[in-house]
């Protein structure tokens, strides 16, 4: 007896119940895609009109409601490179630690149980935090330095999480390989794991930073401030900061009218802001990748 | 159980193994193996799957000690030296006893990096040196006529069976004194096979070979010595041909013979 494997009529049962399962799935990709582009189109066709050379390099003037955003789009820079300057170092070695060196254990499952747990604290609650560590027992006042520590804690489980799961992709064959031909620990991590991991790690690190840059209540007790004429001038300098800014401008402002045009532009700007670190991200990956490879 | 194990006269031998037991958390992976592993010969682990052939070849140069539950109690000298004691130093003992893996692991670096990561790792050498240990260890892997042009180029580009000879290679770099090889054909094709065992055949001259196979025909090939191990068991260690033609054991022979495994 031979089968035949010709369908037997068009619309089989299980045919159909695929057919709608597949329906299901594209639908729910494209209502993703819909929100992103439609959320994309409303921000930049309301916020385009106020973007120009001065709004971008100017400081804001009359309460406000003229001027640009420049110490804000500083401020932003600041912070973010204070936070990265702390918490990826500090990510990427704890990482290194916990994959490579810590024994597998009840401390160490501890430590990851609470890394997980506090990137799901709210970041509110990081503010509170850094205001009582940083500002007042650590003495940094209301200052870039501070809110730049505080979004570092922030994006600290994030980062240790991110570059733990790129070192355990590498795969244990180089490990094993390493140690064999009588490499120490440390030596086979710098010459056979971190290589191959360093992509996934800054990957990870930027989209960190990418997050922590858009933050706003870790910021507004920490160092943001309402209004400044000036850029910050030293590590204890408060800031304008783009979110809170944004914040200001869309909710607190004396004009809300006058301020929405304003809003939207800083909107626009602040991500157009995080677009850029998402590329400089796949940038250093696919660069490193190509570097390593061969 | 009945056993047979053969004596090794004393001047020949290189691996002295005293009641080995080796647990992973609380299962006995190998129990109270005690045998004598002589010099420059090859010496050939069979066994059925999960009998213990690979944990037992990694005990040689701690490769264990990666696995966090992993346990031994016995001792193992080398040279008369027992290798786990507490002043052993794991680079050297990893130096002295290399160890080629089941899958050929070539790092995704340039050949010529591959040859000579063991011994960047371990001293400073002068360039025109490392080229010198780079290209022998390749002639003695039986590689260097196909790679020579291409040093440079990366050695995941080369087939199965040729990286399995640039591990070989890579291992013979370190200059070893032992080399353990934990089933290194079973992921290779026939002719790459062929190639890898006329190497341990040449290898012997200079190195103590240890080599765990579930391939009896390649064991009755390439070995001097062979030990077959059954549920963490040592059952019978004697001279291959023995081994083949006139097993003391019940056990031996029904396995040999194909009567299971």
């Amino acid at each position: 007896m031979t089968r035949s494997v010709k369908k037997v009529s068009e619309w089989r049962g299980s045919q159909l119940a695929e057919f709608i399962g597949f329906f299901m799935l594209r639908i729910a990709v494209y209502s993703v895609l819909f929100i992103l582009l439609y959320f994309f189109y409303d921000i930049s066709s309301q916020g385009y009109k106020v973007i120009s050379w001065e709004f971008l390099s100017q400081a804001p003037r009359r309460g406000m409601t003229e001027g640009g955003i420049f110490p804000a789009i500083v401020g932003t820079f600041l912070v973010t490179l204070i936070t990265a300057i702390f918490a990826v170092p500090l990510g990427m070695a704890a990482a290194i630690y916990l994959n490579e060196y810590a024994r597998a254990g009840r401390l160490t499952r501890l430590i990851r149980l609470s890394i997980r747990n506090l990137a799901g604290v709210p970041s509110i609650v990081y503010g509170l935090f850094g205001v009582i560590l940083f500002v007042n027992i650590m003495k940094f006042g209301t200052s870039v330095l501070s809110a730049g520590l505080t979004l570092g804690l922030l994006t600290l489980p994030w980062t240790i999480t991110a570059s733990e799961e790129a070192l355990k992709s590498v795969p244990d064959a180089y490990r094993e390989g390493a140690l064999a031909l009588g490499a120490t620990r440390w030596q086979m991590i710098r010459t056979n794991v971190l290589p191959y991991a360093i992509p996934g790690m800054l990957t990870g690190a930027v989209l960190g930073l990418a997050r922590a840059a858009g933050e706003t209540a870790p910021i507004m007790f920490t160092g943001a401030a309402f209004y400044l004429p000036y850029i910050p001038q030293s590590l204890k300098d408060q800031f304008m900061a783009l979110p809170y800014h944004l914040y200001i401008m869309a909710t607190q402002h004396h004009a809300i009218d006058r301020a929405r045009e304003l809003a939207y532009g800083t909107a626009l700007v602040l991500i157009a802001f995080i677009i850029l670190f998402n590329l400089g991200a796949i940038l250093i990956r696919s660069r490193l990748r190509k570097k390593w490879r061969h | 159980m009945e056993k047979s194990y053969i004596g090794i006269p004393e001047g020949q031998i290189k691996i002295q193994v005293e009641n080995l037991h080796l647990y992973y958390g609380n299962k006995l992976v190998l129990k109270n193996i005690s045998m004598s592993i002589p010099e420059k010969k090859v010496t050939a682990i069979i066994g059925p799957s999960g009998c213990g052939k690979s944990s037992f070849v990694r005990v040689l140069n701690r490769m264990n000690d990666l696995i966090p539950e992993a346990r031994t109690e016995g001792r193992v000298l080398i040279d008369g030296e027992n290798i786990y004691d507490r002043d052993v130093d794991l680079v050297a003992l990893r130096k002295k006893v290399g160890l080629v893996f089941q899958k050929p692991n070539p790092f995704p670096k340039s050949i010529f990096d591959n040859i000579a990561y063991g011994l960047k790792v371990g001293r400073r050498c002068r360039r025109e040196e490392l080229e010198a240990i780079v290209e022998k260890s390749l002639r003695q892997a039986a590689l260097w006529e196909e790679v020579k042009d291409r040093l440079h180029q990366s050695a995941l580009a080369l087939s199965g069976g040729q990286q399995q000879r640039l591990c070989i290679a890579r291992a013979l770099a370190v200059e070893p004194e032992i080399i353990l090889f934990d089933e290194p054909c079973s992921a290779i094709d026939p002719i790459a096979t062929a190639r890898v065992e006329e190497l341990i055949h040449q290898l012997k001259k200079d190195y103590t070979v240890v080599i765990v196979t579930h391939n009896m025909q390649q064991a009755a090939r390439v070995s001097d010595y062979t030990a077959f191990l059954w549920l963490g068991k040592l059952i019978e260690f004697d001279r291959t041909p023995k081994i083949f033609t006139n097993p003391a054991c019940k056990l031996t022979e029904d396995y040999i013979t194909g009567r299971f495994g």
